[in-house]
């Protein structure tokens, strides 16, 4: 390892960040230039003060729709690659199943999001009720590029290795343990970079669709109100920790990827030319 | 023939594509011999390895194993490295005993042993990336030998290697032969390589795919590096270039 300048000081991270700065400032500079009234935008400066005044009530939520975000994603996580593996193991699982997957997929949350939590109302009552059902939705959203993802990568093992495997008499279990599951990683961690955005957009967007209050509402519920009430400042801040947090998902995702594959992937090594 | 380790008999191969790799091939390799086959790009030379080694459908005709072979012990050196790029040199050379089942203790002396025959010593925690073309195909060699084969089938292995290493390897692969005794059948683009490894030298033909030559090279064994410089050797070696030349006589450029 060479001795190189901090890795906040690179220009893939002071560029982007410039560039920010300089488009809040004109935007704090036009809101003061032509008084549009807060009500209607809201400069970058009351949007922050608004976010610390209003921390207590807003953070709160945010931590309610993570956790819809995380549980969901878990689920997507596990019965995604769960479900791939299945499709390799048989070629009439994967072609009876998969386009059901794809249906699920392409079907609009936003339609299907009140029917499932009339559904889950039926089954689970009370309070835990609205939050299965975002969960589900989130799920819904989420699962998909996992599974589609996780087969591509289940069916990419190099040819020769599958073969090498017959002739030393591999049993599918070590065939699929020491050969595909280590050749479909970097196509999983590929789909869990959009799932895990996807997850907290399914959230979001069940939590507009249910718009329930009381004390387990998360962040969107936050947003919705905040509108009603013309509070668009708080609705700003509000839209501003959602972006955050998806932002922080995906950087995260983004550095477990390349932990995980820092020895032998393209993505992940530093090319030497 | 009753001493045939492995007898190919009237093999035709045509891929899904519609391509004849091989039409009425036949051989039969003798036990404990060294084989090579030759033939331009294309010929079907990867093909009949792969058949041998039981990988794909012939369309018709037969392959035997000799009563005394073990089809099981049959290890294969692919014509690419084809290492896991996600494990390091050890755990690629250790793959055929883990699959077998024996823990990474019981196998750490002879993954330690085949890493020192392909001379790869210092290496063992690098990851196939880090290394050049030719010390990854030394890994897959390492990875072939490590099961004590009976049947080596070598598919271009010193393909990527520079001359040096080349000759090197080549007197290594004759040693390890004479003291084991292994049946093998070794693909060369190489000639020289061709007629200093073998007993017999077959020369094969493009499209479709057949056997053209079949020389016998009778010289014995341990050939030193001063064989190279004999007559009879090159008499040999222009001879299998002759069969070669008349082989792609004819050949669609
Ligand atoms: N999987 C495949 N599908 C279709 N055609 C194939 C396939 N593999 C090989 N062939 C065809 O079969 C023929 C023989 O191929 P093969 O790989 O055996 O040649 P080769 O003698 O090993 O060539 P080279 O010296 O270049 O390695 C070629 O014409 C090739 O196009
Ligand atoms: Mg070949």
């Amino acid at each position: 390892m060479k001795v190189a300048t901090p890795r906040w000081l690179s220009p893939e991270i002071l560029a982007p960040l410039g560039v920010g700065l300089l488009a809040l400032s004109l935007w704090e500079i036009a809101v003061r230039v032509s008084g549009i009234p807060p009500y209607l935008l809201p400069g970058p400066i009351l949007v922050l003060q608004t976010l610390v005044q209003e921390w207590g009530s807003l953070f709160p939520a945010l931590l309610i729709t993570l956790q819809i975000t995380l549980v969901a994603f878990l689920a997507a996580i596990a019965s995604g690659l769960l479900i791939a593996i299945l499709f390799t193991q048989s070629k009439w699982i994967e072609r009876s199943f998969f386009p059901y997957a794809v249906i699920l997929q392409t079907t609009p949350i936003v339609a299907i999001a009140p029917l499932i939590i009339i559904w889950v109302r039926q089954i689970v009552p009370g309070d835990n009720s609205t939050f299965v059902s975002l969960v589900i939705c989130a799920w819904i959203v989420a699962f998909f590029p996992i599974l589609s993802n996780t087969t591509l990568g289940l069916n990419s093992a190099d040819h020769n290795l599958v073969n090498l495997f017959q002739l030393y008499h591999a049993s599918r279990w070590q065939a699929l343990l020491y050969l595909r599951l280590p050749s479909a990683m970097p196509y999983f961690l590929g789909g869990l970079r959009i799932s895990g955005g996807l997850a907290l957009i399914g959230a979001v967007v069940a939590e507009f669709v249910a718009g329930t209050g009381g004390t387990r509402s998360g962040i969107a519920y936050q947003i919705l109100i905040s509108s009603f009430n013309l509070q668009i400042p708080r609705m700003f801040a509000a839209l501003l920790m959602t972006t955050v947090l998806g932002v922080t998902i995906f950087a995260a995702l983004t550095l477990l990827s390349d932990y995980l594959l820092r020895y032998w992937h393209e993505s992940a090594v530093k090319q030497e030319n | 023939m009753t001493s045939a380790a492995i007898t190919l008999n009237h093999v035709r191969k045509v891929y899904a594509n519609g391509t004849t790799a091989l039409k009425d091939f036949n051989l039969a390799v003798e036990a404990g011999q060294f084989v090579s086959i030759v033939g331009p790009s294309g010929c079907g030379k990867s093909t009949v390895l792969r058949l041998i080694a039981g990988l794909g459908q012939m369309n018709s005709g037969q392959i035997h194993w000799g009563k005394e072979q073990d089809s099981r012990k049959l290890a294969f050196v692919f014509q690419e490295a084809s290492l896991m790029p996600w494990a390091t040199v050890q755990e690629n050379v250790r793959l055929p005993l883990k699959l077998a089942g024996l823990s990474t203790r019981a196998a750490a002396a002879a993954v330690a042993e085949a890493i020192a025959l392909v001379d790869l010593q210092g290496f063992e925690q690098a990851y196939p990336r880090e290394l050049s073309g030719g010390m990854k195909m030394r890994v897959s060699i390492a990875r072939a030998l490590i099961t004590q084969p009976e049947i080596l089938l070598m598919d271009e292995p010193f393909g990527a290697l520079d001359e040096m290493t080349r000759s090197r390897l080549n007197s290594d692969l004759l040693d390890l032969w004479l003291q084991k005794r292994w049946t093998v059948v070794f693909v060369t683009h190489n000639i020289y390589e061709a007629v200093y490894l073998s007993n017999r030298v077959v020369v094969m033909a493009a499209r479709p795919g057949r056997v053209v030559a079949d020389l016998a090279i009778d010289s014995a064994y341990p050939r030193s590096e001063s064989f190279r410089t004999e007559p009879l050797y090159n008499q040999y070696c222009r001879q299998i270039s002759q069969a070669l030349a008349g082989a792609s006589q004819g050949e669609p450029l």
